[in-house]
């Protein structure tokens, strides 16, 4: 295992972006698809306290449970299904090889 | 009209620490911002939270490193019109921009810097179809004067202090039936308001529909009816005067975006030499700007603050001879 995990993240227009991914340099979601200049904004830098990195969890993958500050910024989320998640309270680990996201529509 | 030197267009972190470098150089600044208080999303999104990287300092709490930035630039008296946007800029005869605000406010400067951050902060809103038809015709996304609301049906979407103050205090003998919208049943308010807000649901003066969003606005010219959608029992229909969705703040570009600047993603484009723009006697600094290799950081924010009011004083007074001066030789002389 050389801590590299291959995700799948769906843009708004339905394209398939397979990415690989370090599981041993603390990524998250969000920054994941910002190093691949996927449009999603995380506009305050990965800390729960924005929704621009609004996404929803497609696999059965086990991600970890959200955090009541994520739980509460997705109240500010438009389009929140049960399945939504912010990327950047997802860390990227080795259980998550295979991982299939799509990105949420952003509202105005 | 207000009168300065550099007028600092973001008053966070980037733009408190540009009225201290040019303090140093003897210029005056004058900093406007969009939101009622200065430290830009350091103060509005996470002031409680801590920042590592700034040298010197191993933690440090965003909202304290705002009050000392401001203890930093006093000595150098800088000015503030917050709570008010930058919109329009002219130049007039002499060769200096005329800033003027959203609210009318009028600047006046030979120097421009903008440290705009992640841009103004808007509120959020909701992607009802149709809304925007609706504005200040029923729907608002803040609450100005709680007085406009009295005898009125209001409903309002949201979970957090702001849906729930509001809905409370309109609730206590201001509008005629408040409804209060919520996504999930939890509310993450304080524990306080939410319980009074569930007393008051419990007393029949708060209508209180959660795990439901407001799905279409309907009306004729100004709005009459709301579709409101449970996750599980289905759609209902709600006659209301107003709706007043709060769903927080978030940044956008804002009117800078149309004062001809080339701007990429969002951010505009500057000469690393000086934070330039292509607009002479424009610079723009911190998160707001782009270069190659560009790092949304503080502490680079800092440095392009530092180096940009070099050339604006160069751009001031260019018949002026420019020594850098250390502060540990001189200390720091304020106005």
């Amino acid at each position: 295992m050389d801590h590299i995990i291959e995700v799948n993240v769906i843009d708004r227009d339905g394209q398939l972006h397979k990415l690989e991914a370090p599981t041993d340099m603390g990524m998250n979601m969000m920054e994941l698809c910002k190093s691949a200049e996927l449009p999603v904004e995380g506009t305050c830098g990965g800390m729960a306290m924005c929704a621009s990195c609004h996404m929803y969890v497609d696999s059965s993958h086990d991600v970890p449970e959200k955090s009541d500050d994520e739980e509460d910024m997705l109240d500010e989320a438009f389009f929140v299904e049960d399945n939504s998640r912010l990327g950047c309270q997802i860390y990227l680990a080795d259980a998550l090889d295979g991982l299939t996201v799509r990105l949420a529509p952003v509202g105005q | 009209m207000i009168q300065t030197d550099i007028l600092i267009i973001g008053a966070g972190p980037c733009g408190l620490f540009t009225v201290f470098e040019a303090g140093l150089l003897k210029l005056r600044c004058h900093l406007i911002d969009a939101l009622p208080q200065a430290g830009g999303q350091c103060s509005e999104i996470y002031p409680k939270k801590p920042i590592y990287d700034i040298p010197a300092y191993p933690s440090i709490l965003a909202g304290d490193l705002v009050d000392k930035l401001m203890e930093q630039a006093a000595p150098f008296q800088p000015g503030f019109t917050l709570g008010e946007r930058a919109e329009t800029i002219e130049k007039d005869a002499e060769d200096q921009f005329i800033l003027t605000t959203n609210r009318g406010t009028k600047h006046r400067a030979p120097i421009i810097a903008i440290a705009g951050g992640l841009g103004c902060f808007e509120p959020r809103k909701p992607p009802v179809p149709g809304l925007a038809a609706f504005e200040d015709r029923g729907v608002e996304y803040i609450i100005k004067d709680p007085e406009f609301y009295r005898e009125k049906r209001v409903v309002i979407s949201g979970g957090g202090d702001s849906a729930l103050d509001w809905a409370i205090f309109l609730a206590e003998g201001v509008a005629s039936h408040v409804t209060l919208i919520h996504r999930r049943q939890e509310f993450r308010g304080h524990l306080d308001s939410v319980q009074k807000a569930m007393d008051l649901a419990q007393a029949g003066k708060i209508q209180l529909l959660t795990d439901s969003e407001v799905t279409e606005a309907h009306g004729d010219g100004a709005l009459k009816t709301l579709v409101v959608k449970h996750k599980t029992e289905g759609e209902r229909t709600l006659e209301t005067d107003h709706w007043v969705p709060l769903f927080g703040l978030s940044p956008k570009l804002g009117p800078i975006s149309d004062w001809n600047l080339n701007v990429t993603k969002n951010a505009v484009e500057v000469d690393t030499f000086d934070y330039s723009t292509n607009i002479p006697g424009i610079y723009a600094i911190g998160d707001i700007n782009t270069y190659p290799g560009k790092l949304k950081l503080i502490l680079c924010g800092f440095h392009e603050a530092t180096l940009m009011v070099q050339s604006a004083f160069k751009r001031i007074y260019p018949d002026k001879n420019l020594v850098l001066k250390y502060t540990t030789v001189n200390g720091v002389n304020g106005f």
